[in-house]
């Protein structure tokens, strides 16, 4: 299979024993996209802090590579990142990384909470680092906008939004999908093996080579994970509407319901 | 590229013993749906395939499934819990539901997931498999049997039995209509009269020895229309049980209405052919069954008697928290087994969350002997064989999870179907009328009064009866009123139905705008308190009442209608808006309806 060769080059997801043998060789780079708080408690040796809502303070192509080139992230340099929330905040931090045109991101397929559960090292250390030069080479072929997303799917695109069920049968945007983000881990893992995310996406009669954008509620996180799960079955066609439903809802753009039925009252919530 | 894995600790926690699952039916849900979605089968035919395999459409729409489990007699263990809290959190809405059937229900799943669904219960060794459709549902049996005082014998492993030989039996995959059976322990847990067939273990003798049998009732069923069921015999031993349920599904499959779904339900054909010809007809197919199959048949029965797990008791005396012992009261029951006691989850209209799960399957770990759930009668959950010194400690874990409600064996525990909230025919959201009825009710303590202990409130969204309104002391069912162009949610209220030895129908009262339903409660709970005899409860009051022995001040169900005028009234819409507007809507009310699948 062509995908092959290119799985080689980007890795979706580093298990836990290659990301350690990696941060012994020190050929690479993690991040942590928690908070400051927690990431100074613990956390993997070597991580560098990035917190979520820094980057989404200003997520401009500059600043994000100010960020790679302060961390010491060089063209070639691999980045791992980790989060503690499904893997979903990690993903967003590995797209703005790809936007920017760095191609060699992974995202560690356990959370920080399970990597402690499994009894791996980690340190309250804060590695120094040494800025480094990296190019911008912007790859817009990863991105979806309010303004491409309708042309889109006139011409087949498919869009799949990422919330959870409730959300999305109370609304979404017209003609969407709805893959909960749920459903793309399992048990420990934030992405479910290849066979099985498989499975869920033949289900639906999705073809490996459809255009695909993903989006959730605010910024691009739940749908950012949705976007690593496509990835990591190799479909190369696949956008991340990073502003998402919130921006859309701003927009006043069209919504569309599940109409005629109380389904919130069956949540015990 | 190998996965980051954890190894899961071994435990001595018992596990399902039966695999009623098949990996296979997954798979071909899967193609089917593939098959439906490209128009390669017709809707009525992927439809009937669809709920033979326990997914019903949703409302509105039938792109989303109501997943029904078939947990036979309602026995789950934890792991399966937990693989039920995943699904749910994976492909449904985060909650799961547990139905007055024992089962559990996943509601608005996506058509494109349901095999995943059925995939991930087969791993766990559960089924959907004739959970719907024109089958032999799941056959219930009491969440207390093997534990109630007052039962002959344990009647479980009859329903297990029973299940193991009709599951995927060529004989029931094309009944007229559904179809079920319900064992019970003793006369009062459990509805034996208000099902096709229903089983009372009872000891008996044949030539001379004694030997186990059952009363079984034929006939009974809630609906529409509903009825009581009729005793074949004086006993029946059980031996004869297997062919006796064989000979009755037979005579059903054969002469049932198959022309008019609404009429299609065995009790249908019992009423009109009356009940003396449809007992001969039944004993004399069971003769010919017996004379002309060239082999026995006999209900597998596991008699094997079950060690229980001795369970960690701590020896430090917990602190014992607040309002233990009201939940206590309310909460547990003795069991005849010394020492031990079973504790039930008082839930919300049956709902509980993939997290509440995973606490329920815990618990069942560290303080059940026996290593399950049962699944009861009124959308609830029962922990069976838990040490009566450990239960403030079970307490105080529910707490943590908001499982910790009181009234769970009270008139506080309130029924209601799934209404609005996902059913096709729902008029009102009775679902959420039934939480908003409960949550008042613990509020008020109502829990905590005597008097109304073994009385009940069931609430169904249309006339059909899945919320049991009909065997409820106070049971409504829900539809539509008028005041000039104006609608809002009305519910016809019903009074004094009982499903044990005296099992009978509630009687039609009045009619009560969903909005004044606690309200018109309240009131009956008060002119029942003015009215009775000392010592005499709700439900017996309301008895006298309908048998014409009332008094001193009401003497018929139209006095306390009298009563409830006040109450009932409708406002108009300038004078209060919200009465137009069902539980859970904010907008106007109106009625919308689909085609139900109960017929299917
Ligand atoms: C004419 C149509 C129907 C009839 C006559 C009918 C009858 C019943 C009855 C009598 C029960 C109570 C359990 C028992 O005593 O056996 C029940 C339970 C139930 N039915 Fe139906 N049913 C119908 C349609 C539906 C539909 C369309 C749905 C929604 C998909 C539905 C959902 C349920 C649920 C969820 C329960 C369990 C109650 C609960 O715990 O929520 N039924 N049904
Ligand atoms: S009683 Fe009516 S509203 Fe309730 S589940 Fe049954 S068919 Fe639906």
């Amino acid at each position: 299979m062509c995908g092959l060769s290119k799985e080689k080059t980007t890795r979706v997801t580093v298990d836990a024993d290659k990301l350690r043998s990696e941060i012994r060789d020190k050929s690479v780079k993690v991040l942590d996209i928690r908070k400051e708080d927690d990431y100074k408690q613990g956390h993997i040796p070597g991580a560098i802090n990035l917190p979520l809502a820094s980057l989404l303070a200003d997520d401009s192509p500059d600043k994000v590579l100010q960020y790679a080139q302060s961390f010491g992230i060089g063209d070639e340099t691999p980045v791992v990142v980790y989060d503690d929330t499904f893997g979903a905040l990690a993903s967003r931090v590995a797209w703005t990384l790809e936007y920017i045109g760095h191609e060699d991101v992974s995202l560690l397929d356990v959370t920080y909470g399970t990597w402690k559960k499994l009894g791996l090292e980690t340190s309250s250390e804060i590695p120094s680092t040494v800025k480094t030069n990296h190019s911008l080479k912007l790859q817009p072929q990863i991105l979806a906008t309010s303004d491409y997303l309708v042309p889109a799917k006139e011409k087949g695109a498919i869009l799949v939004d990422n919330r959870e069920r409730l959300n999305y049968l109370e609304q979404h945007i017209p003609g969407a999908i709805n893959i909960p983000y749920r459903m793309l881990a399992s048990g420990q893992n934030i992405l479910r093996p290849k066979e099985d995310l498989r499975r869920l996406i033949q289900n639906r009669n999705i073809a490996p080579d459809s255009e695909i954008i993903t989006y959730c509620g605010s910024v691009g996180t739940l749908s950012g994970l949705g976007y690593y799960a496509l990835k990591s079955l190799g479909m190369d066609n696949v956008k991340l509407y990073v502003r998402s439903f919130k921006e859309w809802k701003s927009l006043e753009k069209p919504i569309e319901k599940q109409n005629d039925a109380n389904y919130w009252d069956l949540s015990a919530e | 590229m190998s996965n980051t894995s954890i190894q899961s600790k071994p435990d001595n926690v018992p596990k399902h013993k039966i695999n009623w699952g098949r990996l296979e039916e997954a798979e071909r849900f899967s193609e089917m749906v593939k098959l439906f979605r490209q128009g390669k089968i017709n809707r009525d035919d992927f439809r009937r395939f669809r709920l033979q395999h326990g997914a019903y459409g949703s409302r509105m729409t039938d792109d989303y499934s109501m997943i029904r489990l078939k947990l036979p007699a309602g026995e789950v263990y934890s792991e399966q819990l937990e693989k039920i809290a995943d699904l749910s959190e994976q492909f449904s809405i985060g909650s799961a539901h547990v139905s007055t059937r024992q089962n559990f229900q996943l509601h608005w799943v996506a058509l494109e997931d349901v095999s995943e669904v059925l995939r991930g219960l087969a791993e766990s060794g559960m089924t959907t498999r004739e959970a719907c459709g024109n089958s032999v549902r799941s056959i219930m049996c009491s969440p207390l049997a093997g534990v109630c005082p007052d039962e002959v014998f344990d009647p479980t492993p009859y329903a297990v039995g029973a299940t193991k030989f009709l599951l995927r039996n060529p004989l029931c995959q094309a009944l007229p209509r559904k179809f079920k059976i319900n064992f019970t322990c003793c006369e009062k847990h459990g509805m034996a009269r208000m099902v096709d067939i229903g089983l009372i273990p009872q000891q008996g003798e044949v030539n001379g020895k004694p030997q186990r049998g059952f009363k079984v009732f034929l006939g009974g069923g809630l609906g529409a229309q509903s009825f009581v069921g009729h005793q074949l015999e004086p006993f029946t031993s059980e031996d004869e049980v297997l062919y006796t349920i064989v000979s009755v599904i037979r005579i059903f499959d054969r002469l049932g209405n198959r022309e008019n779904m609404a009429r299609a339900r065995m009790r249908y054909l019992v009423n009109e052919m009356g009940w003396e010809k449809f007992q001969n007809l039944v004993l004399k197919e069971r003769a010919m069954i017996k004379m002309l199959l060239s082999v026995i048949i006999k209900l597998e029965v596991d008699k094997t008697v079950e060690s229980m797990r001795k369970i960690s008791i701590s020896s430090e005396i917990p602190s014992v928290p607040q309002g233990y012992a009201r939940w206590v009261k309310s909460n547990t029951f003795k069991q005849k087994q010394p020492g031990f006691s079973c504790v039930f989850l008082t839930l919300e209209s049956g709902d509980v969350t993939s997290n509440q799960l995973r606490a329920i399957a815990d618990i069942a770990r560290e303080f059940t002997a026996d290593g399950q759930i049962r699944n009861g009668f009124t959308q609830d959950m029962v922990f069976r064989w838990v040490r009566d010194e450990d239960l403030p400690r079970v307490y105080s874990k529910l707490l943590e999870v908001g499982l910790a409600n009181p009234g769970a064996l009270t008139m506080a525990s309130v029924v209601g179907c799934s209404g609005t909230t996902s059913c096709n025919l729902a008029l009102t959201n009775s679902h959420r009328l039934a939480k908003e009825v409960q949550r008042k009710f613990i509020e008020l303590k109502i829990d905590e009064d005597d008097d109304l202990r073994n009385s009940t409130i069931k609430i169904s969204g249309c006339p059909n009866s899945c919320g049991q309104h009909e065997i409820a002391t106070i049971g409504f069912y829900g539809g539509g009123g008028r005041l000039g162009k104006d609608m809002y949610p009305l519910y016809s209220m019903s009074l004094g139905g009982r499903a044990d030895e005296t099992t009978t129908l509630g009687h039609s009262c009045t009619k009560v705008p969903a909005k004044r339903v606690i309200p018109t409660i309240l009131k009956i709970v008060e002119i029942f308190k003015s009215d009775k005899k000392s010592g005499e409860t709700l439900d017996l009051w309301v008895k006298r009442v309908i048998e014409g022995n009332g008094g001193p001040t009401i003497k018929s169900l139209d006095d306390i209608k009298e009563l409830l005028k006040p109450v009932v009234i409708a406002p108009t819409k300038d004078q209060d808006e919200d009465f137009y507007a069902d539980y859970g809507s904010d907008g106007s009310y109106h009625t919308k309806t689909g085609r139900g699948e109960c017929a299917a």
